[in-house]
């Protein structure tokens, strides 16, 4: 039944998801205009030129049929060309496996750190680590992901300087090159990565902690808190078994939002620190008039959001007995 | 038996009136929910802050010598000085002229997509939730669309028709994707106080619907509104600084935070007065607008974290540029 | 019956010794307007068995003190004073120390069984998780878990193997607080504190409660702490009631001795107050005027003086102590004239003036020659059925009322009763909304609402006006009240003169002041906004009024008022009500006719005091016999007619009689009996000696319960 209902779920999100990418597509086709920088040249090229590069973007199509075209190569795994006509989907797989990377560890570190300052801070309300973090979480809210990388690039560049050696890396996701064991290799990466995780991380921790402090204090004052404790348990185990587990069900709620929150701060941490991702790509693709590099990120993006939505109600139903019904 | 007699000189004079409310209940809700948010040091310093950016950001290009456009031909990269408040930059624009502006540009399109978007949402939510129906169905299935549609992704494709046309055009884009989430909200709540006895009570007497959501339903939530056209405020002007990050938002020869910390940012260290002062402002308005929206909260309603919480059916995202 | 022998604690150290003794506590919390002295000097002692009956309304500190005893107030409040349990002092124990007492010693059964239980948890699993707890070592998970259902089995939970499985909102409230009391009993306490514990239920689960409660106490041979703001029902099963007044005891003593002779005024008022359900004739009620005092800077004096007719000035120079009266230790008041309320003492009704009785001129023509205001003609409305909160899928149609008849004439009030999920409320929206039901017909004065159009509808909403259950929610919190008696006047297009002349008129009708119309609903007191809500429904002088548990959501003390005004007004204005409630006591005090319903269907109408004193429907036997009696004597004597069970899903009501699943009178038949209950539904048809009174049972009985 449960199952019947998230299978539901996921067909309706995947109709969703051809939506925002056909919205995407018909926006760039309207908005682009792929033969500026070809007719801008110096000298002009010659009309015929011109007139090939029209035909090879099939910008005499309307715009539907286009669309179409593409979604049924898309279906059969080529996702098409870019503007400088390379095959998108020779470079689409390292560019998501970059993009993954980061949004994982991201999630994974925001969600975990989030729920576990959220909750501490709730128990221990007016306390002094409660500010602190509600000092924190504030900040780190309010500063926009490019100004952060901004300035965890500058700290970074302080700790090199310091160190007198270059500990972190803020360009690319590893050393190009680079010659050494798995464990040397492993460790370069890790050097690439803290920086960028660190971007994407503190905004995840800053949301998640927010929520989840305003749901612990709901449930601090519960009934059935109270029950827990009449029946003696310690007030910090009722807490833990009763209340933060009953306050993690509207945390599913907010994972895909905190997730679309991610996808975004991506693509300014993939932009600035280098990391030639799907966020990356998709600035470049808008910079360079690309509808095809620009409708494939837009699908990438609809689809994990999607996905991340369908978890959501996942992690909802197992989380919540009463939607188990 | 001893015989009782009634003092009815110690009776209430009102006879059956029961006796007056306790004095402290009579003192007005406003002066509450005043006194409890000037005692909210943070909000109260947030609210300060903002006023004081908004005069600076007006006031500030009236005292300056130099306009945001004009390059001061013997000063390029100058440090800051008595000559250049925030220096000068390759060109010898002035720093703080420029700031200024930008920070005008980006209060203002914040300020506007706070108030648009959350009006859009009150009306539509309190729609949707009190008519109920098809009118719900349609309304609702319009808001899970924007809702799914990354609209940072969708702004930024559209960037290009931004330019040469009205910095308003954009204001109304970024209003058309920050209002769904307040609506759904609204709706829940909505539905709920449809169901409350004295908004029943006003259709058993034969109030039509527009009166019943205007003078029953949304003043009810004008709390709630105000709080959220606060939040929207700081979330719009970090959308509108991301987008014009990556010049997807405002255009030259205009300039915001955004553009000003993404031209500063990218020279190096010896350089930071070109984009310290535009993110320092930039951090410091959102915070405060933030701080400012979280005071209200409290003092407000001390019950409205409830409300925030969103309905467990609505899990698509958007994505801002937080 | 071998709980107790197993896990018999050690013995009381002294046979006499109380297992708990409060002395002089006192609790307070910061708030807005300053400190609240929620309890001001509270001492009181439980002997080992005992029941102790803790009376007050709210406000008057009484759950605040019990939970001062488990040590769950929380941590801003300030607590000082003693509390010894079993000779250990429970004030300044730390969380470690008071949670190996909590839940071993003491339980605690709190008010809202539909909030008290963690919703992610099975039920078997929190009550399995109580056992645990405290024999860590001794107990394995799987013989907790056994011992769990057996705990569920004890309280009377049916089927509790399965039921031990099921999350609390599976469970009805009945079952919920069964749950509770499972928990609270787990591990043999000496000690049981039930707060309220029935205030959130119907009445016939009510009666299985405490009937649970009382098997609880035999189990574990526990002193029992009932606190309750109602005072019939502790009657039966208290041998002591503490009354608490504004952070007090103003009076305490034998439940004989405070119910026939009490010797402080508010105790007299609030037994003056509550509605006899068993009153041969019609008696006035008491109201007590005003509200409890602010707990804020309270001024000296006795609290209660500003509301005591018999008040003097002594009474607001000091607060009066808590002294014996008559030389009884065991009978002590808080009042300096509590000597001259001694003996029979007077009436509550002439101490406080409550007003005389008026019949309306109407009443004495007789009924059949009085004309039909509203007439609902087999009634059906229909829901569709969905299932969880998130996943919602039809899974059936819910008959929420099923083929329901009634009239009520000029004059008259007809009181329309049952338990929640009957069906009473959804007739009462259906007549309301003036829009042609699913099926049948609604018909108010003379006009079939399936015939109205727009305009005619909106005319007609002037003749009939609602009044609802719940004051704080029937006001929008952001209109002065002016504005909110005016609202009708409006929308039925009145001139700004007619308002001005009618809103203060309207105010005074209901014994509000016109200077009043500029205060906001949170300036007013519970009964108060329940009369701005009768001067609303009354604007647009209709001839029916709804009214939609008008006094549930009151104070005992405030209720009286309010039904008092009703009565006044319905004699001067000449209104017709159709009055719904789920007290008993209240609709026998106002109602002249009454229809039970059960499960979407009516099972008895008739005239009221036929159908309160020779009920024929086994149903409305085992309601009137599940109303409390505020007198012990009486009460004590009276045997219960326990239902079994729960309400049957309404989605999927039995067949045959609806009620046979839980009719006690079905168990005494035979088989053939049987048959006809379960193969064909009674109808109603005249019963008993009047024309008017009707039950649907094909073995009708008339019997007196109360």
């Amino acid at each position: 039944m449960v199952v019947g209902f998230l299978l539901r779920r996921l067909v309706n999100y995947a109709v969703l998801c051809l939506l925002a990418t056909f919205l995407a597509y018909t926006l760039a086709s309207l908005t682009f205009d792929p033969l500026a920088s070809l007719e801008m040249r110096n000298p002009p090229p010659p009309a015929s030129t011109i007139q090939a590069k029209r035909a090879e973007l099939r910008l005499d199509e309307p715009i539907p049929e286009r669309f179409v075209g593409w979604l049924g190569s898309v279906a059969h795994g080529d996702f098409g060309r870019t503007v400088t006509n390379s095959p998108i989907t020779d470079e689409l797989g390292r560019r998501i496996g970059v993009s993954l990377r980061l949004f994982l560890i991201g999630t994974v570190v925001g969600v975990a750190l989030g729920v576990a300052i959220g909750a501490a801070s709730a128990i221990g309300q007016y306390r002094l680590g409660d500010y602190v973090a509600t000092i924190f979480s504030f900040a780190l809210l309010s500063i926009p992901v490019f100004l952060l990388g901004v300035l965890l690039k500058f700290g970074a560049l302080e700790i090199n300087g310091s160190a007198g050696a270059t500990l972190l890396y803020f360009t690319g996701e590893a050393t190009p090159g680079f010659q050494g064991g798995f464990g040397a290799a492993l460790l370069d990466r890790v050097r690439h990565l803290v920086l960028p995780t660190l971007t994407i991380a503190l905004g995840q921790i800053a949301f998640y902690s927010r929520y989840q402090r305003s749901a612990m204090l709901d449930v601090l004052g519960s009934d059935f808190l109270r029950t827990a404790q009449a029946k003696g348990l310690r007030r910090r185990r009722a807490l833990v078994k009763h209340g933060l587990r009953t306050a993690l069900v509207p945390m599913a709620t907010l994972f895909a939002f905190g997730f679309g929150l991610l996808v975004t701060g991506g693509v300014f941490t993939e932009r600035i620190f280098g990391w030639y991702g799907m966020g990356d790509w998709f600035v470049t693709g808008v910079e360079q008039n690309d509808t095809n590099v620009v409708a494939t990120v837009t699908l990438f993006v609809a689809v994990l959001i999607m996905l991340s939505g369908w978890l959501s109600d996942v992690l909802y139903a197992v989380l919540d007995p009463r939607v188990r019904g | 038996m001893a015989s009782v007699e009634p003092t009815a000189d110690l009776l209430d004079p009102a006879g059956p009136v029961e006796a007056a409310a306790r004095p402290g209940a009579i003192l007005s809700r406003r002066w509450l929910v005043l006194r409890r948010f000037l005692r909210n040091r943070p909000a109260l310093l947030g609210l300060v802050a903002i006023v004081l950016l908004y005069a600076a950001a007006f006031l500030g290009p009236l005292i300056s010598p130099w306009d945001y456009q004009t390059s001061d031909y013997t000063a390029f990269l100058a440090a800051p000085s008595a000559r250049h408040w925030f220096g000068t930059d390759q060109i010898g624009h002035d720093v703080f002229a420029q700031t200024m502006r930008g920070l005008q540009k980006s209060l203002t399109i914040g300020l506007l997509v706070g108030v648009i978007s959350t009006s859009v949402a009150a009306v539509v939510g309190a729609t949707a939730g009190y008519l109920g129906g098809w009118v719900d169905r349609v309304l609702m299935w319009g808001v899970d669309m924007l809702l799914v549609i990354p609209s940072f992704l969708i702004l930024a494709i559209a960037s290009p028709a931004f330019r040469g046309r009205s910095w308003l055009l954009f204001v109304v884009l970024l209003a058309a994707f920050s209002w769904m989430i307040m609506a759904r909200i609204v709706r829940g709540m909505t539905m709920s106080l449809r169901r409350r006895e004295f908004v029943v009570a006003a259709r058993f007497m034969g109030a039509p619907a527009w009166r019943v959501i205007f003078q029953h339903i949304l003043p009810q939530m004008a709390s709630l509104l105000i709080i959220d056209a606060t939040l929207t405020v700081g979330g719009a002007v970090l959308a509108e600084t991301g987008l014009s990050y990556f010049g997807f938002g405002v255009q030259p020869p205009d300039v915001s935070l955004g553009t000003l910390i993404r031209d500063g940012s990218t020279a190096s260290l010896t350089t930071p007065w070109l984009f310290v002062f535009a993110g320092g402002l930039l951090v410091l308005a959102v915070l405060s607008v933030n701080l400012v929206g979280e005071g209200l909260r409290d003092a407000l309603d001390p019950n409205a974290r409830r409300a925030r919480r969103r309905s467990p059916t609505d899990t698509a995202a958007v994505g801002s540029a937080r | 019956m071998t709980l107790a022998e197993e896990v018999r604690g050690p013995g009381p150290p002294g046979a006499d010794a109380p297992v708990l003794a409060v002395t002089d506590l006192a609790v307070s919390f910061p708030s807005e307007a300053g400190r609240v002295d929620a309890v001001r000097g509270l001492s009181y002692e439980v002997a080992r068995g005992e029941v102790l009956g803790i009376v007050g309304e709210s406000g008057s500190g009484k759950s605040v003190s019990s939970l001062a005893v488990m040590g769950l107030l929380p941590p801003q409040a300030r607590v000082s004073g003693s509390i010894r349990f079993r000779d250990r002092e429970l004030i300044g124990l730390s969380d470690a120390e008071l949670s190996r007492i909590r839940g071993r010693r003491i339980a605690m059964v709190f008010q809202d069984p539909f909030s008290a239980l963690t919703p992610i948890y099975p039920v078997g699993d929190q009550v399995a998780e109580a056992l645990l707890i405290h024999n860590r070592r001794a107990l394995s998970k799987r013989a907790a878990a056994a011992r769990a259902v057996e705990l569920l089995d004890l309280v009377g939970i049916p089927n509790a193997g399965a039921r031990a499985r099921s999350f609390p909102h599976e469970l009805s409230g009945g079952m919920r607080q069964r749950a509770v009391i499972a928990m609270g009993i787990a591990n043999d306490p000496d000690l049981i504190i039930a707060d309220e514990p029935t205030t959130a239920l119907d009445v016939t689960v009510q009666t299985q409660v405490f009937e649970v409660l009382t098997t609880a106490r035999e189990v574990t041979g526990a002193a029992v702490l009932v606190i309750t703001h109602d005072l019939g029902v502790i009657a039966g099963i208290a041998e002591r009631v503490m009354v608490m007044y504004a952070g007090r005891a103003v009076e305490i003593g034998g439940v004989e001795e405070i119910y026939a002779r009490p010797r402080m005024p508010y105790t007299l008022g609030l037994l003056g107050s509550v509605p006899r359900p068993d009153a041969g004739e019609k008696r006035p009620l008491v109201p007590i005027e005003g509200q409890p005092p602010s707990l804020v800077d309270l001024p000296p004096g006795c609290p209660f003086a500003p509301r005591c007719p018999l008040a003097l000035p002594a009474c607001r120079a000091a607060e009066p102590e808590l002294a014996s009266v008559d030389g009884d230790a065991r009978h002590r008041a808080a009042c300096v004239r509590s000597g001259e309320l001694a003996g029979t003492g007077p009436r509550a009704a002439e101490v406080f003036g409550a007003p005389p009785i008026v019949t309306p001129a109407l009443a004495r023509l007789p009924r059949a020659r009085r004309r039909v205001v509203l007439r609902v003609t087999d009634l059906v409305k229909h829901f569709p059925v969905t299932t969880g909160t998130v996943l919602r899928r039809r899974v059936g149609t819910l008959h929420a009322v099923d083929g329901v008849s009634f009239d009520v004439r000029e004059g008259e009030t007809l009181g329309l009763v049952g338990e929640s999920g009957c069906g009473k409320t959804t007739t009462l929206l259906e007549i309301l909304n003036l829009r042609a039901p699913s099926a049948g017909s609604v018909e108010i004065l003379g006009r079939d609402v399936a015939t109205l159009d727009r305009r005619s509808r909106f005319a007609l909403r002037r003749d009939l006006q609602v009044v609802f259950q719940d004051p704080i929610a029937a006001l929008d919190p952001r209109l002065p009240i002016g504005d909110v008696v005016a609202e009708p006047l409006r929308v039925h297009g009145a001139g700004s003169q007619e308002i001005r002349r009618r809103v203060p008129e309207l105010l005074t009708l209901v014994g509000l002041r016109p200077g009043q119309a500029s205060c906001y609903p949170a300036e007013l007191s519970g009964g108060q906004r329940q009369r701005v809500g009768i001067a609303r429904a009354l604007a647009l002088r209709p001839q029916v009024l709804v009214l939609d548990e008008p006094v549930s959501a009151l104070d005992v003390s405030i209720q009286a008022g309010v039904i008092n005004l009703l009565d006044g007004l319905k004699a001067e204005l000449d209104l017709s009500y159709l009055f719904v409630a789920h007290d008993l006591a209240v609709v026998r005090h106002i109602a002249d006719r009454v229809a039970v319903m059960y499960l979407g269907t009516i099972v008895e109408i008739g005239e009221a005091g036929s159908v309160f004193t020779a009920a024929q429907h086994p149903y409305t036997q085992a309601l009137l016999s599940a109303i409390p009696i505020p007198d012990p004597a009486r009460e004590r004597r009276r045997r219960r007619i326990l239902l079994e069970g729960d309400l049957p899903d309404p989605a999927n009501p039995p067949a045959g009689c609806r009620f046979r699943t839980r009719c006690p009178k079905f168990a005494t038949l035979d088989r053939r009996q049987r048959d006809r209950c379960v193969q064909e539904e009674p109808r109603l048809t005249r019963r008993g000696a009047l024309p008017d009174h009707e039950a649907a049972c094909h073995y009708a009985e008339a019997r007196d319960v109360l």
